[in-house]
């Protein structure tokens, strides 16, 4: 199963991620990243990683588990 | 048979766009080409960290080879494209050699507006990296730095020259430049951001002429008051790259005229994305240009799933976005603030590193915009709500109601950070 990373340091929360996927990345009040699931479905992985490459700062990444 | 798609362009829409039609299933050939030699680099660190010395080029890399080589992407960089032969099926490079295509997106994106200033030397442009790097180099010197062109590009240089110590004035015609965005009233707010960081403007007067050369310009203003400037950066906005299609027959009306699936009006398997896009967007019912890093990003990859996918064709249709960092500040705007007619605030704008988010709505009740500052939080609530349509009352209670962020802890590496 693909698996969900985020680079926390790195996030600006400029939102991009939480509104291409909002079932997968939501941000907390200080303005970062929360991941709100660890793996994926091979299924759901197209969509997952257009979302994840709308973020400016390269901070979400997709791997294989 | 294999289709080939042939994106024109490798800046951040041309090479989402070529990315996504691999993620959306596309299995031919895809052929990527860019007019700069260098790897496909993001613009937005460009007046910032990459301008400040801060980065270096390697972190504004985009797509490297081998990532490219990974997904299936054939670079054709250094070489710009030159004629669109649409009945052909056939893009024309400057080395003379052609590619067919199948379909062809266009993402030649814009440049910067030209200086009509033309003084010996030392005025510059920020758009390329290689304009970047000739500002980093003149900005080491010591001399004065006059901005030309208060928008976001402008307002960033400054804040990026001031914090390497540079004296800077910004210069505009407009009274209040980000008013073109948010309205004059929060406009004033990112004008007050210039003064408390030591940077003077002269907003509503323009410039009449640029003389002199690098460390020795003097800037003449059209109300008389000269300016001296070691530097000078103009930043008036960007006009789109269609000049390569004036003979392809593809409709070019400040950009290239696309329907609202982003294929080119009257010129089939032709689609265009990004900055040089002007296509018929079905929720404002109009046609509209954005230069928005998201929207191009956005734009390819729905223009991906419409070539991937003819016969589930998806109108574009986004909810503007965009953020510009100056100073402390980090702006995000959603929607289209300048459409509404009146807007109220939620925190406070004043004082060092505010939160704060200002929201819009028009004459139907509906909340048509937001301008947020240091709020991600709200600016991803705002987002939501003009995508869902919300009214003004329920997001104003909504906006209101999100918790006060506690205070963002020093930056040492947490799980999963940068190591």
């Amino acid at each position: 199963m693909p698996v969900l990373k985020a680079d926390f340091g790195a996030c600006q929360g400029y939102a991009n991620c939480v509104d291409a996927a909002p079932d997968v990345y939501d941000i907390d009040d200080d303005g970062v990243v929360v991941l709100l699931k660890e793996e994926i479905s091979d299924e759901e992985r197209p969509r997952i990683e257009e979302a994840a490459r709308s973020c400016p700062v390269s901070a979400l990444m997709i791997e294989d588990a | 048979m294999s289709r080939t798609v042939v994106v024109v362009g490798s800046s951040i829409g041309g090479v989402r766009a070529a990315q996504a039609l691999r993620s959306e299933g596309f299995d031919g050939r895809v052929v990527l080409v860019g007019e700069e030699a260098q790897a496909p680099y993001d613009k937005p660190p460009l007046s910032k960290q990459f301008l400040a010395g801060e980065w270096d080029a390697d972190r504004t890399l985009l797509l490297s080879e081998e990532a490219a080589e990974r997904a299936g992407i054939e670079l054709r960089l250094g070489v710009a494209a030159t004629r669109l032969d649409v009945a052909g099926r056939q893009v024309l490079l400057a080395d003379g050699s052609r590619l067919d295509y199948d379909a062809v997106v266009i993402a030649t994106g814009a440049a910067a507006r030209p200086s009509p200033w033309r003084p010996g030397s030392g005025v510059h442009v920020v758009r390329t990296l290689q304009d970047s790097q000739a500002l980093q180099a003149d900005l080491q010197h010591d001399g004065p730095v006059v901005v030309v062109g208060g928008g976001f590009i402008g307002a960033e240089v400054a804040g990026t020259a001031r914090g390497l110590g540079r004296e800077v004035t910004v210069v505009d015609p407009l009274p209040t430049p980000i008013g073109r965005v948010v309205g004059p009233e929060i406009g004033r707010y990112f004008t007050e951001l210039h003064h408390r960081h030591g940077v003077s403007t002269r907003f509503g007067v323009g410039v009449e002429e640029i003389t002199g050369s690098a460390g020795d310009l003097r800037v003449r203003l059209t109300d008389g008051t000269e300016l001296p400037a070691g530097t000078v950066v103009v930043g008036i906005g960007a006009v789109p790259n269609d000049g390569w299609l004036a003979d392809s027959g593809v409709p070019i009306d400040n950009g290239v005229l696309c329907d609202e699936y982003s294929r080119a009006v009257d010129a089939p398997d032709v689609y265009a994305i990004g900055d040089v896009a002007r296509w018929f967007h079905p929720g404002h019912r109009e046609h509209v240009r954005v230069e928005h890093w998201t929207n191009a990003v956005e734009q390819g990859m729905c223009a991906a799933h419409n070539i991937t996918h003819p016969d589930d064709l998806r109108s574009y249709r986004p909810v503007e976005y965009v953020w510009s960092d100056q100073y402390d500040w980090k702006a995000q705007i959603v929607g289209r603030p300048t459409r509404g007619t009146r807007h109220e605030l939620v925190g406070d704008l004043a004082g060092e590193k505010p939160r704060a988010a200002a929201l819009y709505t028009d004459d139907t009740g509906r909340l048509c915009g937001a301008v947020t500052v240091n709020w991600p939080k709200a600016l991803a609530q705002s987002r939501r709500l003009v995508t869902e349509g919300a009214t003004f009352d329920d997001a104003m209670a909504r906006v209101s109601a999100l918790p006060p962020p506690a205070a963002r802890p020093a930056p040492v590496p947490a799980a999963g950070g940068r190591p």
